[in-house]
């Protein structure tokens, strides 16, 4: 009988990994969580998620990195800053939460097809191409790339963005797009 | 003299959230604010950004405020919540973080383009709260209300860290400007709960019953429309009311507004100008509140 994992045994964790983002922006009070739980309160999408924020925020302390990175958690937390404003311990978990959603993107470690991450990509990619992103064109790349079929879900939503003139067909483009390539290809600094 | 407010007005001001561009312009004309958009910007970032490349969500934003900079205006409106935070973020980061500071510093070098110290962020309802103030909004009313009861709902990014908008727990400065102009508000205890952004696209049920909640909240407390500050908080739940009502089986047809148009309609704008009809919910209670009028009534 298959009873799941629920408790991890030491060697399976990575314990300098939360070391290192502890040098991180953002992430430097990460050791100063009490485990209270008002992140998972007070976060409008924790029932869905597989670990709550306030267990994601253990995980990456104790270097569980594996889980924490390849959780969904990360990938349904939409950034509204909720438990940060609230944690007493001032951490700020957002982001922390940004922090594992690069590190997972890095590493590959998120579901193949996934829609998150995708459409993360694809505006990142127009973006850095265009300077602005166009809604329109975003949402069929994301279609082609994650699932065609969320298409037809949406034409209804799309025949009255069409006709209370919402949707813009246009694919948008600064005249500064080489001047903004310029910027974005300032290297960093070496850790 | 009459001052100049300069905006960025980000994407979905162009697309999706025109109305709020609309009304915002002709808001801003009615109070003798001249607006101006910020030229050759470029997007936010958003949340995407800050997920994939930090680094990079900190450059995009460094361009505009930089551009503002050149443009030798202290203050930028950013009315698009996700704007709004991420150009704070970045400030607050540079500010903070001698490696931020120096990467985008060397970056806006290598651009061309000046740093961008001293740029204020704001956001049109904190401008309209502390540049006009509550008396002059009052007394700017011509219009008596129509629509009876709104919910105002603040969202996530606009009031949260790095803001100056409102507190975060409690925001309470759109129910006093409605208040101030004779709409009358409800105590909308979902208020700041996030309406789930970009996740309405992408994990497409679980967005739904966000807005499900918010919107089921807001009925039972009696508001007739939900009024918003900002566009993907508008979009969510106005694009996707039909869908809820199916999926929930119960009956919404409750109008989304941006604050701008009922501050246009109360101080007497042409309601054709504050983008009334972009509204997908509750099209025929617009159709009632809002239709023009012979005679501008007059607020007693």
């Amino acid at each position: 009988m298959d009873f799941g994992r629920t408790m991890k045994y030491q060697r399976e964790a990575e314990p300098d990994w939360p070391h290192q983002l502890k040098q991180l922006p953002g992430c430097e009070r990460l050791f100063s969580c009490i485990q209270c739980g008002k992140c998972s309160g007070t976060c409008p999408l924790s029932i869905y998620m597989d670990y709550t924020p306030r267990r994601i925020i253990n995980l990456v302390r104790e270097g569980f990195r594996n889980e924490a990175l390849s959780s969904k958690t990360i990938w349904l937390c939409a950034s509204c800053y909720a438990c940060a404003v609230h944690c007493p311990q001032d951490i700020h978990i957002t982001d922390v939460m940004y922090m594992l959603k690069r590190e997972a993107i890095q590493h590959q470690m998120y579901p193949k097809r996934f829609p998150i991450p995708v459409l993360a990509r694809e505006f990142y990619d127009l973006v850095r191409k265009r300077g602005r992103s166009s809604e329109f064109w975003l949402v069929l790349r994301l279609a082609m790339k994650s699932n065609p079929l969320i298409l037809l879900g949406m034409v209804r939503t799309g025949f009255w963005l069409i006709r209370t003139g919402r949707l813009s067909l246009r694919s948008e483009r600064i005249r500064g797009v080489h001047q903004l390539r310029r910027e974005l290809a300032t290297p960093k600094e070496a850790q | 003299m009459a001052r100049d407010y300069l905006y960025f007005p980000g994407c979905s001001l162009k697309a999706t959230g025109v109305a709020y561009e609309e009304s915002m312009q002709e808001l801003f004309r009615i109070l003798e604010m001249p607006l101006r958009e910020l030229e050759d910007w470029n997007c936010c970032g958003a949340t995407s950004y800050m997920a994939i490349d930090e680094e990079s969500a900190f450059q995009l934003s460094a361009r505009n405020l930089s551009l503002a900079r050149q443009n030798g205006n202290s203050d930028l409106m950013a009315p698009c919540a996700a704007c709004y935070l991420v150009l704070r973020k970045t400030q607050d980061y540079v500010k903070k973080y001698p490696r931020v500071h120096r990467h985008v510093a060397a970056s806006l070098e290598s651009a061309g383009l000046p740093m961008m110290d001293g740029v204020k962020v704001r956001h049109p309802l904190e401008v309209l709260y502390n540049d006009v103030g509550l008396e002059k909004l009052e007394s700017k009313v011509v219009r008596r209300w129509r629509g009876g009861p709104v919910a105002c709902y603040y969202g996530c990014q606009a009031v949260r860290p790095f803001t100056e908008v409102d507190r975060a727990h409690n925001p309470i400065r759109m129910d006093e400007i409605m208040k101030a102009v004779g709409v009358p508000t409800v105590d909308y205890s979902l208020k700041t709960k996030c309406c789930g952004g970009a996740l309405t696209g992408t994990i497409h049920d679980v967005g739904v019953r966000l807005n499900y909640l918010l919107l089921k909240e807001a009925a039972r407390k009696g508001a007739n429309a939900i009024v918003t500050l900002c566009p993907l908080c508008q979009f969510n739940l106005d694009a996707y009311q039909v869908e809820i009502q199916k999926e929930s089986g119960e009956s919404f047809d409750t109008p989304i507004l941006y604050f701008t148009q009922v501050l246009g309609w109360a101080f007497g704008a042409d309601p054709r100008k504050l983008g009334f009809k972009r509204g997908i919910a509750g099209r025929k209670l617009l159709k009632q509140w809002f239709a023009e009028h012979a005679e501008v009534e007059q607020y007693v």
